[in-house]
């Protein structure tokens, strides 16, 4: 684990990199982060996330400053900018289920070559894709999923890069800290080591690659 | 009485002690409004939270407690917070007592459509595929018709939502129960009849001789 100048961390995006990014309608985003691709304006990307935000939030933000080739997140609802571009032909914009979406990323943290999920089943997410039988029941196979780069948010990092997260803010962010061969964590506050007991590590120091404050 | 508050009461009859709950967008979220105070349910918010509360008063807003739409909710006392994988471990996982969602369209076999309609709206389905797939207990909370008719039909005409039919629909005319896969009348809405209830269903109902009208109060 690094601590960088966000400049530095984002420089390491490469463009048209596989992005992950961390967060619930915008809480729980890395916002400097976000704020700084759009400043150095690496393009292409193919970003996965839960949603796209609103306009001026998170995910929004890179999706109005036209980085954003393809994503694969599971609502856009609240984005017009997304659903406008997507119409357009401008934005790859691709649906998956929420819990799909997660277990996903998540068999790509852990390893796995994919997921057996009953969801999806009978509907358009089934499509082109194989089923199973287990016990008389029928799955869905959902390949897994891995990103070149994960932008996350903590509540606190300590020193070396253990992290928290702070009540709803916490959901992607974790399993995405698994899922990326570079993973850049943004803390809103960063404090001594010791201070985050071992027990409340929700991302070992070891998952972390770069780290950036929000205070800087 | 406005027909959404008739739906939502009707529903918040449904809630028993200690249940895990999930109420979507919409009229469902009113649900909450109508739980009655002897019963005790968990609100689950898929974003991350269990015991999910009302919203905060003015200035105690706190950036992080959301609810699945962004918005700020508080957390009551037991409250538990979560990751994304660990909250739809709970909705596939059939940890979930209930969950209740609004619909755009529901069929006679009760399966329900209410994610997208192609060209016109495409919002994501969000978790509503996992929750109708995953829930112990699935309650649609609709309007019987919308401006083009009954949205009560014989055949879905837009994308399922899942192949798992629901186990009750509620609107502001009729409860409706699946069993067997009919669509079947339980109960009529206040002062509504069953001509009234048929005249506005698409759908082929089974109507048993006794249908009794809906009652709001909480028991």
């Amino acid at each position: 684990m690094q601590v960088v100048a966000l400049e530095e961390a984002v420089a390491k995006i490469p463009e048209g990199a596989r992005l992950l990014v961390g967060g619930f309608m915008g809480v729980g985003t890395p916002e400097g982060i976000v704020d700084e691709i759009v400043r150095q304006r690496k393009g292409g990307l193919t970003v996965i996330a839960n949603d796209t935000a609103m306009p001026g939030v998170g995910v929004g933000k890179l999706i109005a400053a036209n980085l954003v080739r393809k994503v694969v997140t599971s609502h856009i609802g609240l984005n017009p900018e997304t659903q406008k571009k997507m119409l357009a032909g401008e934005l790859e914009v691709k649906l998956v289920p929420q819990g799909t979406l997660v277990e996903r990323l998540r068999a790509g943290g852990f390893g796995l070559g994919g997921i057996l999920t009953p969801t999806g089943i009978g509907t358009v997410v089934q499509k082109d894709k194989p089923t199973v039988e287990l016990d008389g029941r029928t799955f869905l196979v959902e390949a897994a999923m891995r990103g070149d780069v994960a932008i996350v948010q903590a509540f606190l990092s300590d020193y070396m890069g253990n992290l928290t997260y702070a009540l709803t803010a916490r959901n992607f962010n974790p399993i995405m800290a698994m899922a990326a061969d570079t993973v850049i964590a943004e803390a809103e506050h960063v404090v001594p080591v010791g201070v985050i007991a071992p027990d409340h590590v929700a991302t070992p120091a070891t998952l972390v690659d770069y780290l950036v404050s929000h205070d800087r | 009485m406005d027909a959404e508050v008739i739906i939502a009461k009707r529903i918040a009859r449904e809630l028993s002690n200690g249940m895990l709950v999930n109420l979507g967008i919409g009229i469902p979220t009113l649900v909450a409004n109508y739980v009655p105070k002897t019963v005790h349910v968990y609100f689950q918010s898929e974003n991350g939270l269990i015991g999910t509360g009302p919203v905060p008063e003015a200035g105690m807003a706190q950036a992080r407690l959301t609810d699945a739409g962004g918005k700020p909710v508080t957390a009551l006392p037991g409250a538990a917070t979560f990751d994304s994988a660990m909250s739809f471990g709970l909705i596939r996982g059939g940890h979930l007592d209930l969950t209740v969602l609004g619909g755009l369209q529901v069929d006679e076999g009760g399966h329900l459509a209410n994610w997208m309609i192609p060209g016109k709206m495409v919002p994501g389905m969000g978790g509503a595929m996992d929750l109708v797939t995953g829930a112990k207990r699935v309650i649609v909370a609709m309007r019987h018709t919308a401006k083009n008719g009954s949205k009560v039909v014989r055949q879905l005409s837009l994308p399922p939502t899942s192949v798992r039919p629901i186990d009750l629909l509620v609107t502001e005319l009729a409860v409706i129960a699946f069993p067997g896969g009919r669509a079947t009348l339980r109960e009529t809405g206040p002062g509504v009849t069953v001509e009234t209830v048929l005249k506005n269903t698409e759908a082929t109902l089974v109507v048993p001789d006794k249908v009794p009208a809906m009652d709001l109060e909480a028991a």
